[in-house]
C-alpha cells in the first residue's frame, strides 16, 4: 500500500470515531451520524482502490473516476457554502436585533 | 412633532457640531444613534443635548437608522428626519424640505445632490459613481431618482412605521426605496447641500453594496 493510502485510512478511521463522539454528545443526530459514517467508509473504499471510481464514473457517462470525484466534491461544497452563507446572515440579522433591542431597552421611557 | 435620527459611528470630531446644528435651526428632538462607536461619539453627544441610544456592537448605517427610526416612533414622533453624523449635511436644508412634503402631501422626501448646483461633488463620483448607482437603484427599485444614494430623508410617520430596515449596510439606501415604491407612498426630491469633507462609498463600497442588494434577493 501506498503511504497515503495509509495516512489517508488513519485519517478516515479517526473521522468516523469523531462521529461517534458527536453522536453521543447529542451534537449530531442518528441519522446525520450514519450518512456521515457511510461518506467516509466510501472514501476509505476510493482510498483503497482508486479504480472504484471508475466503474463509478463509467455508470454516469464520465470519463474518469478522477473527473467524477471532483464534480461531486464541488456540488458539496457549494451546496454546503450556500449553507453556511445563509446561516451566517441569519445569525448577523439578530446579532442586530439583539443591539437594537437592549439599545431601546437602555432608555426605560421608551 | 419632528425628530430627527442621527445614525453616528466614531463621529466624535463632528457630532457635537452637528448636533448643535440642529438646535440652532431649531429641531429641539434629535436623536443620535451611536453604532458601537469606539470613541467618545455616545458621550459627546448626550453633552450636546441629544438622546442618544447606543448599539453596543457596530452593525452598520442601515441598523442604526431602524434603530433610530424605532425610537422616534416611540417617542410620538410625526416626522422623522434621517441626517448624517459627519457635518457633510446642512441643518438648515431641513425646514425647506418638510415644507415641500407638507405642502406637496407626499409622504417622503428624498435629499438630492443633483437639483441644484450647491454641492461640489468630486469628479469620480459625479460621472461614474452616482450615475451607476442611479442605474442600479433602478434595477432593484423601478424608481428613478436622481440621487439614488443619500443619506437625508424626511418621512411622515406613516411611511417611517411602513418601512423596517433589514440591511445593516449601506444597502439600506436602496432597501428604503424599494420599500417606499411597494407600499405605494408619495413622495418628493428635495435639493439638498452635502459639503464633501469625506469621500463617503467609493467603488469597492458600491460592489459591496450590489453584492449586499443581490444576496438579500435570495434570502428572507
Amino acid at each position: 500500500m501506498l503511504t497515503i493510502q495509509i495516512l489517508l485510512l488513519f485519517f478516515f478511521f479517526f473521522a468516523i470515531l469523531k462521529i461517534g463522539g458527536r453522536w453521543r454528545g447529542g451534537e449530531i443526530t442518528g441519522r446525520g451520524a450514519i450518512l456521515w459514517v457511510i461518506f467516509w467508509l466510501l472514501a476509505a473504499v476510493v482510498a483503497l482502490e482508486p479504480d472504484a471510481t471508475f466503474y463509478l464514473a463509467r455508470a454516469v457517462g464520465i470519463g474518469r473516476g478522477a473527473d467524477l470525484v471532483v464534480y461531486l466534491a464541488l456540488t458539496l461544497i457549494f451546496f454546503l457554502l450556500f449553507r453556511i452563507i445563509v446561516k451566517v446572515e441569519k445569525i448577523n440579522r439578530d446579532i442586530t436585533k439583539l443591539t437594537r433591542r437592549m439599545a431601546l431597552k437602555e432608555k426605560e421611557k421608551l | 412633532m419632528v425628530t430627527v435620527v442621527v445614525p453616528a459611528y466614531n463621529e466624535a470630531e463632528n457630532i457635537g457640531r452637528v448636533v448643535r446644528g440642529l438646535f440652532e435651526q431649531g429641531w429641539q428632538r434629535v436623536i443620535v444613534v451611536d453604532d458601537g462607536s469606539l470613541d467618545d461619539t455616545a458621550k459627546l453627544a448626550a453633552e450636546a443635548g441629544a438622546l442618544v441610544l447606543r448599539h453596543e456592537i457596530n452593525r452598520g448605517q442601515g441598523a442604526a437608522l431602524q434603530t433610530g427610526d424605532e425610537g422616534a416612533l416611540a417617542l410620538g414622533a410625526e416626522f422623522v428626519v434621517h441626517f448624517d453624523a459627519d457635518g457633510q449635511f446642512s441643518p438648515a436644508d431641513i425646514a425647506p424640505a418638510l415644507r415641500a412634503l407638507q405642502t406637496q402631501g407626499v409622504e417622503v422626501v428624498w435629499g438630492s445632490r443633483f437639483l441644484d448646483g450647491r454641492s461640489q461633488i468630486p469628479w469620480l463620483k459625479k460621472y461614474i459613481i452616482l450615475p451607476v448607482s442611479r442605474w442600479v437603484n433602478y434595477l432593484f427599485t423601478g424608481m428613478r431618482l436622481s440621487d439614488a444614494h443619500n443619506g437625508f430623508r424626511i418621512l411622515t410617520r406613516r411611511a417611517a412605521e411602513a418601512i423596517a430596515i433589514r440591511q445593516d449596510g449601506m444597502a439600506h439606501n436602496t432597501e428604503i426605496v424599494r420599500q417606499i415604491k411597494k407600499n405605494n407612498l408619495k413622495w418628493v426630491e428635495y435639493p439638498v447641500e452635502v459639503r464633501y469633507l469625506e469621500y463617503g462609498q467609493g467603488i469597492t463600497g458600491g460592489l459591496k453594496i450590489v453584492g449586499d442588494l443581490l444576496w438579500s434577493r435570495l434570502l428572507k
